[in-house]
């Protein structure tokens, strides 16, 4: 429907929607997060969810302490190698739709700890994130803002045509390969389905 | 209790035990003890009747083969004429892996003395024993030091990785450890 229709249609007391709209309205306004804290970012989320910041303002307050309850998977802190597979496989554990906020430098690309030879340089290698926060750790605000972009992106998804999610796509993957232990570090080290690997974008 | 009275009373207490001061040059001149490994558990037994009876900390040292070129100016007679000559001698001195005690007292409120130990290489030879059977408190700090440096301690109770997974076969804090080449692939991009 036209959008100068419908304000016009609202100014006469008619309140005219889609389908669509409503069904990504309660969606984005009941995200049920995993309870799930990885370092120091964790306590920034907390916080967030507490009554000075309150993320329950925007639907996000029932932290759930089940996979399958969950919808949004707050990767709050460093991942080391040993903790990958085990984030991994809750987020395969998750049901669609499920999105992943990666919060704070160490989520995104192993942070100060990237030289170390036990970190993880950042999840987005093993499952896909729709939102990046920066931040060491990010303010609550932050996270806050992340959650904000998060509701944007999923008001704005479309349920037909072929711009639809991920999730409305039956040939995509709804679960990713869990890396293994392997003798010198993960194997494979990272899933190149999801992960944007530099060196082939290097090479074109 | 002084660092050389106790290596005094270790060497009266047990024949034929090698206690050497290790000189900390620094300001702070936290000097230790190096035990050889041979009598390493009975020197721990030892200390720990000094009333050393808590032992803090346990952490390696990796020391790879290094050379070390000294100057030494020698005098020599040429031609009936005497000259000081400055030679460069070049000394290798042999990789080891070092591991270390800080020993307290809370009777006597006394301590840290730092005790350390010595393998015989950084290879095959780097069995020393396991001081957990005096102080308890060293058992995870052993695994942890044969997770992270590969000494393996013999006497130890529970002797697995710690930190590192079952399978993992390298040795991440040793001087020559490599990543593996697909770990970080934004520098390899960049090189």
């Amino acid at each position: 429907m036209d959008q100068d229709l419908k304000t016009e249609l609202s100014k006469h007391g008619i309140f005219a929607t889609s389908f669509e709209e409503l069904y990504n309205w309660g969606r984005k306004n009941s995200v049920w997060p995993l309870t799930f804290g990885l370092a120091c970012c964790a306590i920034e989320m907390i916080a967030t969810t507490m009554a000075r910041y309150d993320l329950a303002r925007f639907g996000a307050e029932v932290f759930r302490p089940s996979p399958r309850q969950a919808d949004l998977m707050i990767v709050s802190g460093t991942v080391t190698k040993k903790m990958a597979p085990q984030v991994v496989r809750l987020y395969n554990q998750m049901p669609e739709p499920k999105y992943v906020i990666a919060m704070g430098a160490c989520a995104i690309s192993g942070g100060p700890f990237r030289d170390g030879y036990n970190v993880l340089k950042g999840i987005d290698r093993f499952i896909p994130v729709d939102v990046h926060i920066p931040g060491c750790p990010p303010r609550p605000e932050a996270l806050i803002h992340a959650f904000m972009a998060l509701q944007e992106k999923i008001s704005a998804q479309q349920l037909s045509g072929e711009s639809r999610p991920r999730h409305l796509k039956q040939e995509l993957p709804s679960e990713f390969p869990v890396p293994e232990f392997g003798e010198h570090g993960l194997e494979p080290a990272q899933n190149d389905e999801v992960f944007r690997n530099p060196l082939k974008v290097l090479q074109g | 209790m002084t660092l050389n009275e106790i290596r005094a009373r270790l060497q009266a207490a047990i024949p034929g035990c090698q206690v050497d001061l290790v000189v900390n040059g620094s300001p702070s001149a936290h000097n230790s003890l190096l035990i050889d490994r041979q009598h390493g558990l009975e020197a721990a037994r030892v200390l720990r009747g000094l009333e050393l009876d808590y032992c803090s900390n346990v952490t390696a040292v990796d020391w790879p083969e290094r050379v070390q070129t000294d100057k030494i100016k020698t005098k020599q007679v040429f031609d009936g004429v005497e000259k000081e000559i400055e030679q460069t001698v070049k000394t290798t001195i042999p990789g080891c892996l070092e591991v270390v005690y800080h020993l307290f007292s809370m009777a006597k409120k006394e301590g840290p003395v730092v005790v350390r130990m010595r393998t015989g290489n950084r290879t095959d030879d780097v069995t020393l024993p396991s001081l957990t059977p005096v102080w308890r408190s060293a058992e995870f700090q052993e695994r942890e030091a044969f997770d992270l440096y590969g000494i393996v301690f013999d006497g130890h109770p529970d002797l697995r990785r710690i930190l590192m997974w079952e399978g993992f076969t390298d040795y991440p804090m040793r001087k020559d450890y490599v990543p593996p080449p697909d770990d970080d692939l934004e520098i390899l991009g960049e090189r």
